[in-house]
């Protein structure tokens, strides 16, 4: 079937990206449209001892200066973190309070203080600059060792020693004995560097309040509008849900930074409200900088041990993650229950231990970023296999297949259970594809020309589709995570899917229609994805953790299954046989063996013109369904990198870069390649390139790209992305996902080239050409 | 951005004209600095003038080896010159790397000689080429425009019109980009003319552009890039930054020399 399951359809939706007509929050105007500016802290650390407003007040177009102390007044309620983590000994996590508009303290850099609202979004920036803002400067903590430091600044009051938790997974003991009886121990300190996520649209958020209906309006770019709703009732107290509806229209890019509710939407609802005026903000790209969650920034100490055979005995792991000022939605999942529960890797480890001091930094706060735990997780591992196999004078590649996990299900020490993988399959795929025997060759053709050349491997595994609610629950999550769907065929035959799943570039519009096309065998275009609005769609929990397929497409097949049935009661009715002798294929009802048939829009008319059918039954088409996950699903793979260095200016080259995948069913191949394009293009980001820096005093040097350095495509190499797929068993399409798989599994992968290429394990992230250098230069020293 | 009253001049004395009548006026160029730093609210002049519509500031002349350039020539322009390639093949190469398409196709060379950016590329073919600044008002050797990051000899109202030098015999330039800019994480611009060999270098120094003495004189004894392996280059007075401290930028700066000697 051409357009059905593993056709590499074109995207629907590119034909409205690329003709510059899709619709993006910041495209939509509304009637009576104010503008929003926001005063922010210039100080990581401060009091706010006075605001003064009286100049912006009396400026041209100035419709209101709101600041904090209204706006908690008026009862709107602290920004929360929705995942209780429990410390070691048994406390909860400390959370501090997070105003939506800071009332007596900014914590850092971009804090929001005031917002203007003004006719013009000019009047609106004037009048902002005119706020002025007495602030007492406090000493601050910008990097995960100063706040833990004795002494520390106090963040918040209630996080002693700036601790948000002390937590821990796996037996201590036991690893601890079985590392100290090792033949081998390699030990590492690896440092994961902090990211900005840089989706191309920035945030925005419009805002529209009736006073007749008390009713609100909130567009946005979220991955997730069911939940921004869902919070911003529950938690912030800004309109009961039935009087707030929430739009996600075209969202450019998320990558996990577009999940959380920020403080700007809460405070445009609020003023929209308290205006009677419709009120756009959008984020400008230092204010992207400044306020979306980044990612990452862990500090790790790692010990793993062997045996005399090179079998894993014990895995330690002690992990520092930097928070930021404030706990972002699900922050406190991501150093836990996404990362240390991937410890095991794709690896037959028996004793694994992690324990996860959480806290707060005055930073921007730090959230779930493309991967979310399992990058900082696969890097970790990954690092350490590489550097093991280095001391222990083995290859690399055997020491891995050696310890490979080849039984499944496998039940690792750490929550998780893989169902199914062929961990061998894919690392043989690899390295045919690198030519990995030919790499000694091609290192002496480098050394030749007076480069470096170096070959580096990642064999990743990650955990997709979060996941059974009953599970998470059971972790601290304060959501379920199923997804919703609902089907309805109209009267002619055309099927709109509505889903609680939110696109954002992964191409939902086509790979959705596709699952319906191949049950049906109805054309691609008579299907339309219907998402992004809560007035639509029921509830959905929404986008992120590559949970749309393996959990959004699971509820639609649901749904399918129920519409299916009916259809079949249809046209047995209408085509005089029984159910069992109905077939659908090629947009038709078949009774088989007879060469009786009904279209598939005969169908829809019968269903509701209900002339004529079965006794008892209701009118019209339509089917809805909550499915929720079994497992985790769990995508793997291995990347092999190739790269060259320059040894004089320390620049790497990738020369060659190989993905091998399990993802299980792929829906669109055309799709799933682009996924794997763009994570890797992060991953390579990460390794090479991205970095947000703090000084001492908590400023960001890199809030632009100046000094950001994002990937270019110069920068990224032609991938060869390949396949060895084997079927998730615990949902009906055996999907288990690709959005987050690139970025998870090459930032070891190219890292592992270099240090391979320099002859030197010491190097941190991002491998930038000075840092490469100066690791050369200490190859060097040590050598002589 | 701010608001401010935009002009457009049709002549060097218009817009002279109109500068000295501002409050506090700033010329526009090519706007590849001026523009973002105004939308980033950093500069705000009372008012513009824009001097893209002054023929007499635009144009090559190749008169045997004197070359004049105009301060409103385009960078993508001097890049696609085939008679100043022909003479002096290392600045159209130099001019073909600046930013990406889009800056050189807007971005001047007058602009980027006015600003001097401490990580720009021309200060430095300026320098090693021994070149002279034309302004409205008098002519200025680039020894002496030149004064610190940011800062020139040029007055205030003082405007370039032109710059101009002698081919050298040899002469390239290479530059090792700033990862996230992709200006001059260090560039070095080698010239072997009339006067001597003259070595320029950008985007390294914590003051601007600046010119090495020792490797100007091992060159000068023997112009080839392993004359310089003698040479050490001091981290004194290197920048330091997120991107590389001192010492890696007086590495680059002996590797670029080395290189761009080979390169001309």
């Amino acid at each position: 079937m051409s357009e059905g399951i593993g056709a590499p359809v074109k995207r629907k939706e590119d034909k409205r990206f690329i003709t510059g007509a899709g619709r993006y929050t910041d495209d939509i105007k509304l009637e009576n449209q104010a503008y929003a500016a926001f005063v922010r802290s210039p100080h990581a650390h401060a009091n706010v001892k006075s605001i003064d407003k009286s100049a912006a007040e009396g400026m041209d177009g100035v419709l209101a200066v709101l600041d904090g102390k209204q706006l908690t007044g008026d009862g709107i309620g602290n920004i929360i973190c929705g995942w209780a983590i429990t410390s070691k000994d048994g406390s909860p996590m400390n959370m501090g309070a997070w105003s939506a508009l800071a009332t007596d303290k900014v914590r850092y850099v971009g804090d929001a203080v005031v917002a203007v609202i003004a006719e013009t979004k000019a009047q609106a920036k004037e009048a902002a600059e005119a706020v002025v803002v007495e602030y007492e400067e406090l000493p601050a903590a910008a990097h995960i060792d100063a706040a833990l430091a004795g002494g520390a600044p106090q963040i918040h009051d209630n996080a002693p020693g700036n601790v948000i938790y002390d937590w821990e997974i796996g037996e201590k003991d036991p690893t601890e004995a079985a590392i100290a009886g090792a033949a081998h121990v390699t030990e590492m300190d690896i440092t994961n560097n902090r990211l900005s996520p840089n989706a191309m649209e920035p945030r925005s958020a419009i805002t529209k309040y009736d006073a007749a209906e008390d009713h609100y309006t909130l567009y946005t770019t979220s991955q997730n509008p069911h939940v921004a709703r869902l919070v911003l009732s529950a938690f912030y107290a800004v309109a009961p849900e039935h009087k707030l509806r929430v739009i996600a229209p075209d969202v450019g890019g998320g990558f996990g930074s577009k999940i959380y509710i920020y403080p700007e939407e809460i405070v445009c609802l609020w003023a929209a409200m308290k205006t009677k005026r419709s009120i756009k903000w959008t984020a400008d790209r230092t204010e992207a900088f400044l306020t979306d969650a980044h990612g990452r920034d862990h500090v790790t100490t790692a010990k793993m041990g062997f045996d005399a055979s090179g079998n894993i005995v014990g895995f330690h792991v002690s992990t520092k993650a930097n928070f930021g000022a404030y706990m972002s939605l699900f922050s406190s999942a991501v150093p836990t229950y996404l990362y240390a529960t991937l410890l095991s890797g794709t690896y037959n480890i028996p004793n694994i231990y992690c324990e996860v001091l959480a806290c707060y930094t005055n930073t921007v706060p730090i959230d779930a970023y493309r991967g979310a735990g399992r990058p900082e997780a696969s890097y970790v591992v990954e690092r350490m296999m590489e550097t093991a196999a280095r001391e222990m004078g083995k290859d690399p590649a055997e020491l891995r297949r050696q310890n490979f996990i080849n039984e499944f299900p496998h039940q690792t020490p750490v929550i998780m259970n893989y169902d199914s993988g062929d961990f061998e399959g894919n690392m043989n795929q690899a390295m045919e594809a690198a030519d990995w025997a030919g790499f000694e060759a091609r290192k002496a053709e480098s050394a030749a020309h007076g480069k470096l050349r170096g070959i580096g491997m990642a064999c990743y595994i990650e955990a997709c589709g979060i996941a059974p609610s009953a599970a998470v629950g059971s972790l601290g999550a304060g959501v379920g995570l199923w997804e919703s769907a609902e089907v309805r065929v109209n009267p002619v035959g055309t099927i709109e899917i509505l889903t609680g799943s939110h696109s954002h570039g992964q191409g939902h519009e086509t790979t959705f229609a596709q699952v319906v096309a191949d049950r049906f065998g109805v054309p691609l275009d008579s299907v339309q994805i219907v998402h992004g609005d809560t007035d639509k769609v029921q509830f959905g929990m929404g986008t992120y953790g590559s949970r749309s397929g393996p959990v959004g497409m699971s509820a639609i097949v649901k749904a399918l299954d129920k519409v299916e049935a009916k259809v079949k009661k249809i046209g047995a009715h209408l085509l005089e046989v029984t159910e069992a002798d109905i077939t659908i294929e090629d947009g038709q009802v078949k009774a088989q063996g007879t060469n009786k048939a009904l279209g598939w829009h005969e169908i829809g008319l019968a269903a509701y013109t209900a002339h004529n059918l079965p006794p008892d039954m209701e009118p019209g088409l339509k089917e809805g369904a909550f499915y929720d996950p079994l497992n985790f699903t769990f995508p793997m793979g291995c990347f092999i990198c190739e790269v060259e260095v320059d040894p004089e200016t320390g620049k790497t080259e990738i020369l060659k870069f190989v993905a091998s995948d399990d993802f299980g069913v792929i829906i669109n191949p055309m799709i799933v390649e682009g996924q794997v394009h763009g994570g890797i293009a992060q991953g390579v980001g990460q390794a090479l390139l991205e970095e947000v820096v703090y000084d001492e005093s908590g400023q960001q040097l890199s809030a632009s790209y100046m000094d950001y350095t994002m990937p270019r495509a110069d920068d990224v190499p032609s991938y060869d992305v390949l396949h060895h797929n084997t079927k998730c068993t615990t949902n009906p399409l055996g999907i288990k996902g690709c959005g987050e798989a690139g970025a998870i599994g090459s930032p070891p992968a190219v890292i592992n080239a270099i240090t391979n290429a320099i002859g030197n394990n010491d190097l941190s992230m991002p491998a930038t050409p000075s840092k490469v250098w100066a690791a050369l230069g200490a190859a060097k020293i040590a050598a002589e | 951005m701010h608001n401010t009253t935009y002009h457009k001049a049709s002549s060097a004395a218009e817009a002279a004209s109109l500068l000295s009548g501002a409050d506090d006026g700033a010329l526009l160029a090519g706007g590849q600095t001026l523009i973002p730093t105004m939308k980033q609210r950093l500069a705000a002049p009372s008012d513009l003038v824009d001097i893209s519509g002054v023929a007499e500031l635009k144009g090559i002349s190749v008169s045997g080896s004197s070359v004049t350039i105009g301060a409103m020539t385009t960078h993508a322009e001097v890049a696609s010159s085939a008679e100043l390639r022909a003479v002096c093949p290392g600045l159209a190469d130099l001019a073909g790397h600046i930013g990406d398409p889009a800056v050189r196709h807007r971005g001047t060379l007058g602009g980027s000689v006015a600003n001097n950016d401490p990580a720009a590329d021309y200060p430095a073919a300026m320098l090693a080429l021994g070149a002279t600044i034309k302004t409205n008002t008098r002519e200025i050797a680039a020894d002496d425009f030149f004064q610190s990051m940011f800062t020139t000899a040029l007055d205030e109202g003082e405007m370039i019109v032109s710059v101009s030098f002698e081919a050298p015999e040899k002469g390239a330039y290479a530059k090792f980009p700033n990862p996230a800019s992709r200006y001059a994480m260090c560039g070095v611009f080698v010239a072997k003319g009339a006067g001597g060999v003259r070595v320029a270098v950008t985007g390294a120094g914590d003051d601007g552009v600046f010119r090495s003495a020792d490797m100007e004189a091992a060159l000068s004894s023997n112009f080839a890039a392993d004359a310089l392996d003698g040479v050490t280059v001091s981290p004194n007075g290197m920048l330091s930054d997120i991107h590389g401290d001192a010492a890696y930028r007086a590495n680059l700066v002996k590797v670029m020399a080395k290189r761009a000697t080979a390169a001309a």
